[in-house]
């Protein structure tokens, strides 16, 4: 008997095992859901294909999310598949390199547009394809990060595109609310993975969150995949339009670092 | 225990899926093992795990073949333990 016995669940995002999105696959997996996979393209392929396999998974889809007909697909598919969706898992992000790092000013018009499209616009696109097939209401999260509220070093274009994505949140929470489909996203602590490993300093996030976050330790995958499944199943039948913190603490910090402290965390 | 090279040769062929009789100190992880873009990224992810410590972005873009791997890992990672 499992909390996601029954249900549907389309996750965008995974990358490699190290991927937020295949804690969150493997979590909702193991409590009984029935999981349909999408992924960027060619290069994804071959990592995403044993990971599905490993789960019994053959619903595995590749999906540029700047295209609608290609959303159309992969969601018209699903229809076909399954005959209705109850999670929608949303772990899309990218910008171009220059855009994270040097100065915020410096950010392109080009690689601001394609960074929004891509990271933010493109959960109010699934919205819209998965809300019909949520027939018997729904669950959408997103995963966002503590830089959309408070300035982090170099995350720039990304920070404006998870800001978006935390607004976004909100507008499809109210606009979706009365057919029962809920929206959420996961601010999670930093995590190693692939796509952070494009993120310059990210080590340096990663030293600091460890030591500065209240409970003094980074947060894993297994972790954010346990708050996803919170959100995914009934348990949080009530719960919409949040943005929920598994940053181990990480958020609530002005500055408590002793100067001892903050002398061995700047190189 | 096994030692860096055979480790870091493992590392490779696990993660490239290429027979391990390719992988060999002169072996280019792009030209000759095929790896892509993604590849290397994990690669240097996978050997920062599996010696402990860590690989710059810097560094990273000169360790470009098995052999290069080995010696870097050998001489700045202490081989690892």
């Amino acid at each position: 008997m499992g909390l996601m016995d029954g249900k549907v669940a389309l996750i965008f995002g995974v990358a490699n095992k190290n991927s937020i999105a295949w804690g969150i696959t493997r979590r909702l997996h193991e409590e009984g859901a029935t999981i349909g996979l999408s992924y960027a393209g060619e290069i994804m392929e071959k990592r995403v294909f044993p990971l599905a396999q490993e789960i019994g998974c053959d619903f595995v889809e590749p999906c540029d999310v700047t295209s609608d007909e290609q959303l159309d697909t992969v969601f018209a598919k699903a229809k076909e598949r399954f005959g209705k969706i109850d999670t929608l898992v949303h772990c899309v992000a990218f910008a171009n390199r220059e855009d994270l790092g040097g100065r915020f000013v410096d950010i392109s018009r080009e690689g601001f547009k394609m960074a929004l499209d891509i990271s933010a616009y493109s959960l109010v696109a699934m919205a819209k394809r998965a809300a019909p097939l949520m027939l018997e209401g729904g669950s959408i999260m997103s995963l966002t990060y503590y830089a959309a509220e408070k300035v982090m070093p170099k995350y720039h274009v990304m920070a404006v595109a998870k800001a978006a994505l935390e607004t976004i949140t909100r507008y499809l929470a109210n606009d979706l609310g009365p057919q029962g489909i809920r929206v959420n996203a996961i601010s999670a602590g930093p995590i190693k993975t692939l796509a952070a490993a494009g993120v310059p300093g990210f080590r340096l996030m990663l030293k600091y969150s460890e030591k500065a976050a209240p409970l003094r330790r980074l947060v894993s995958q297994e972790e954010v995949g346990d708050t996803a499944l919170y959100l995914a199943s009934d348990l949080s039948r009530s719960v919409t339009g949040e943005v929920i913190h598994v940053d181990a603490g990480f958020n609530i910090l002005g500055l408590t670092a002793t100067e001892d402290e903050l002398g061995g965390l700047v190189e | 225990m096994a030692s860096t090279e055979e480790r870091v040769r493992n590392i490779v062929v696990d993660l490239l899926g290429v027979e391990a009789d390719r992988v060999v100190p002169n072996a280019r992880f792009r030209e000759d093992l095929e790896a892509d873009s993604l590849d290397l990224v994990e690669l240097i992810m996978a050997f920062e795990e599996e010696f402990g410590g860590e690989i710059s972005d810097e560094d990273a873009q000169k360790i470009t073949s098995v052999g290069e791997a080995i010696t870097y890992i050998s001489e700045r990672m202490g081989g690892g333990s």
